[in-house]
């Protein structure tokens, strides 16, 4: 084995699982809370967790961590309980009642750990807050390949024990949601719905909210509390950008977490000092930061949702609309007995005209304007769907004639076959006539 | 002739607060004084604010804000020291906290409004990547030679040990301006946080105010970073109001009262931080704040938990004694005999013996040996109780479609609620019923 390889095992790798197993098992989790609208439940947990882990961390006088995972289960738990009983007797809203709940929490953690009893133990605040990634070195990690293949490698030589905190909740986490994924759904999406199937809505969610304080527990050591909201949250909100599908974004935003953890690992850890600087950046803040880049870019550029593809799309429907209602024009003036429309006015009133005859639908003729034979039939196709609709709103939905030209000119936009009134006679309330309908119907440009 | 004042009890500190009040404005009180009155002043800011964010729904906001912070007052740092300023001194650092808020402010309402996802998503988002930045830019001022990064630290937790007259004084300075445009534009703000829409319909530019109030929000946040420190200025906008909200359904006194808890808080916490300089000040400030919520909830006249416990306690008693003295007045007109001592439908045990010496004390009921019989204003009682019932069973079986909110079994006389003539048609059915029977 190389020395930058040994040198790798014994200060990052540690260190890069960890990151990757937290950040993965947040992603997962955070999901269903942001699916539920409750991200800032997270939020609220990490910072009132701090009071459970000092307390336990006092009274059992180490880190060891069964009593932090007491700890902090007790504060998560005390949490949610004094916020829905603020919610429900101080008649305030949710958010607020939270505020109030894990503000109070997280102040208390900070004093009892800023105080004597615990001042000379190795738990301080911005621990809590950054993580201490750089911590977590393998020191005796063996230099000989072969001894990777022995069991005993890995229990005796020292591995920091958060590792293993970790692979555990990141294990019970996926055992959870891919063994309780239909329980999941249900109560997150439509939770009367699930108290009617008879499936017990809090214990499912109520288990939800216990592994996200595990899983934030787990972390602190590892990202720090902050990193772990940012990995509840940013993650998830990047798959929701992307899919509509909760197998999908569940597996993707686990995906995006831990891409972003390696790739913020290697940011932070090592790009610094590749480029020449004298220190590393902070892990857990670059890990953030990337996945805080990731989301700005998905929300950007994703196919589906992004505000790109929206614009463009809403571009799109608005030049297609443009359009319909120069064809609807040129259609009703030649209707009217007009052989044609004079260009100057209409261009004033920024008709699309050139973008119409280069699609093929209208012609020009000095200051004339006239329907091509494709033109005419999609105008006639709109003027059918238009007078239809007017039909419609006329006959079954009982407006006075004159009041129903505003909506049939918003509706005859809609060029699905299914959403077509359909025919009840040769003219419309007008008594003008309904264009017959075309064997190929008008086509989305 | 205070300036010898104890200063090493609450009370001590307390006393030279106010007695040196009057010369904050000479420039001669102490530091000590100087921070409390601020830190003070900070709470009275928060606490007038935080009742429109709370209305507005805007708490948590203040929250991501407060985090947001933490890039500004780094990344003011950077460039200040790059710049050769003197960033330690004067507002350079808070305009880089200020600025920084905003921009978090403002994709909040981003992302909240231009993409699918919710508000809650986007206040974890901007509060999380934010303070992600900060920690990586806090490491680099970390690393930077000017060997003053202990400063920047205080923002986090807040200090008000270390705070020097002139931080304390641009803290007074931005309360007393939040203070003053607040109560200055109350109106605004009160209209668009009851009805928007209305507010909107009326010509208000709804926008502009939520603007303000984001602004005002901000300027909170800046304020109370060297008091509370930037984690746990949530508390203070969040705290004072929901705790005022115990005390009244008025807005003014809401208003009033959350700025009483936000100065009192502000400023004793401020002056227990004083005599042990080794604790965080923000924890102590909000864990002040916290006490005085948990009173507020406790105590409160209407809404508290002992008041809403009595209440419910109170109901289940008038209901146990009302059912038992008609139950012994059915007994008594039927001509059985009061004295057949603990019957099923009695209420027994300890609640029975509560009720029964309620009853007694009230003169409703005496006692015979083993049993209980009423007293003649027991019979009367009985006898009201009695029509009451039956005439409210006939409203229930014949009117019971016209307003199920006018039923109320313990009022005194159904003719409080309903009218006569009403209640003659309801005793005539009574009647009928009685001659059937």
């Amino acid at each position: 084995m190389t020395d930058a390889m040994h040198h790798f095992l014994v200060g990052d790798l540690v260190a890069l699982l960890s990151c990757t197993l937290a950040v993965v098992t947040c992603g997962i989790l955070g999901s269903y809370l942001v699916l539920k609208r409750e991200s800032l439940l997270g939020d609220a947990i990490s910072h009132a967790v701090l009071p459970g882990l000092v307390v336990a961390f006092m009274i059992a006088n180490s880190r060891a961590p069964v009593p932090m995972f007491i700890g902090a289960g007790v504060a998560a738990g005390l949490t949610v309980l004094l916020t829905m009983l603020v919610r429900r007797f101080g008649g305030v809203e949710p958010g607020a009642a939270m505020g109030v709940v894990f503000s109070v929490m997280f102040a208390l953690g900070v004093y009892l750990i800023e105080s004597d009893a615990i001042r000379d133990i190795d738990l301080d605040a911005s621990c809590v807050l950054y993580g201490q990634v750089e911590y977590l070195v393998w020191w005796d990690a063996p230099k000989d390949w072969t001894a990777y293949l022995k069991l005993s490698t890995y229990t005796d030589t020292g591995i920091p024990s958060a590792l293993p905190a970790l692979a555990a909740v990141f294990v019970v986490a996926i055992a959870f949601v891919v063994m309780f994924f239909k329980e999941l759904r249900i109560t997150t999406f439509d939770p009367q719905m699930a108290r009617a199937a008879g499936i017990p809505s809090w214990l499912v969610q109520g288990t939800l909210v216990l592994l996200v304080s595990l899983a934030v527990v787990a972390s602190f050591q590892a990202i720090g509390s902050i990193l772990v909201i940012a990995m509840l949250i940013c993650p998830a909100a990047t798959a929701r950008m992307l899919t509509d599908r909760l197998g999908v974004q569940v597996a993707l935003s686990g995906l995006v977490a831990g891409l972003c953890a390696i790739a913020g690992y290697f940011a932070g850890a090592k790009l610094p000092t590749a480029l020449g600087a004298e220190h590393a950046l902070n892990i857990a803040g670059m890990i953030t930061v990337v996945a805080g880049v990731v989301f700005a870019a998905v929300c950007f550029a994703s196919p589906s949702h992004g505000l790109i593809a929206r614009a463009l799309r809403q571009r799109r429907l608005a030049e297609r609309i443009a359009i319909e209602d120069l064809l609807g024009l040129v259609y009703r003036s030649g209707e009217a007995g007009e052989a044609f429309v004079p260009v100057g006015p209409m261009r004033a009133a920024g008709m699309p005209i050139g973008r119409a005859q280069k699609l093929g639908l209208v012609r020009q003729e000095a200051e004339k304007l006239m329907l091509t034979d494709q033109g005419r039939t999609r105008a006639e196709g709109l003027i059918r769907r238009h007078r239809l609709w007017e039909g419609y709103l006329v006959e079954r939905a009982g407006l006075r004639p004159d009041h129903v030209h505003a909506t049939a000119e918003l509706l005859e936009h809609v060029d699905q076959a299914e959403a077509i009134p359909r025919q009840s006679g040769a003219v419309d309330p007008h008594g003008k006539a309904i264009p017959p309908a075309t064997e190929d119907g008008p086509k989305a440009g | 002739m205070n300036a010898q004042a104890d200063t090493t009890s609450l009370v001590g500190i307390v006393v030279q607060t106010i007695t040196e009040l009057p010369r904050i404005f000479t420039g001669q009180a102490s530091n000590t004084t100087v921070v409390v009155v601020a830190s003070g002043l900070f709470g009275i800011a928060a606490g007038l604010v935080g009742v429109f964010a709370l209305l507005r729904k805007r708490s948590l906001t203040a929250d991501a804000i407060g985090h947001a912070t933490l890039p500004g007052v780094a990344g003011a740092f950077i460039v200040g020291t790059m710049l050769g300023l003197p960033v330690r001194e004067g507002p350079w650092l808070l305009v880089g906290a200020a600025l920084a808020g905003a921009i978090g402010a403002w994709l909040i309402q981003l992302i909240a409004h231009r993409t699918r996802l919710n508000e809650d998503a986007a206040i974890g988002i901007v509060l999380s990547v934010f303070f992600g930045v900060g920690v990586v830019l806090l490491g680099v001022v970390q690393n930077m030679d000017s060997g003053t990064q202990g400063g920047l630290s205080t923002f986090i937790f807040g200090h008000t040990a270390s705070m020097l007259a002139a931080d304390a004084k641009s803290m007074a300075i931005i309360a007393l301006f939040v203070l003053f445009v607040t109560l200055a534009l109350r109106k605004q703000l009160t209209l668009v946080c009851f009805n928007d829409t209305y507010a909107r319909a009326t010509g208000w530019p709804v926008q502009l105010v939520d603007l303000l109030l984001l602004g005002l929000i901000i300027l909170v946040s800046v304020a109370g970073l060297r008091a509370v420190g930037l984690l746990l200025v949530v508390a203070m906008i969040a705290i004072p109001a929901a705790a005022a909200r115990f005390w009244s359904d008025h807005l003014g006194r809401i208003i009033a009262i959350s700025a009483v808890i936000g100065g009192v808080a502000g400023s004793l916490g401020a002056a227990v931080s004083a005599l042990a300089p080794g604790r965080p000040a923000g924890a102590v400030i909000v864990l002040t704040a916290g006490t005085l919520f948990a009173l507020s909830m406790l105590c409160a006249p209407r809404r508290g938990l002992i008041a809403g416990a009595i209440v419910r306690v109170r109901s289940r008693l008038t209901i146990l004694s009302d059912h038992t003295i008609e139950t012994l007045w059915e007994r008594s007109e039927e001509g059985t005999s009061p004295d057949m001592g603990p019957v099923r439908e009695l209420p027994g045990g300890l609640r029975g013996k509560v009720v029964f010496l309620l009853l007694r004390l009230r003169g409703y009921v005496q006692s015979l040996g083993s049993a209980y019989a009423l007293t003649p204003a027991g019979m009367a009682e009985g006898a009201r109780l009695s029509r009451n019932h039956r005439l409210w069973s006939a409203y229930l079986t014949t009117h019971a479609d016209i307003a199920p909110s006018h039923v109320d079994w313990s009022v005194d006389q159904v003719e409080h609620v309903l009218s006569d003539e009403l209640v003659r048609t309801l005793e005539r059915i009574v009647q009928l019923e009685d001659e059937r029977a």
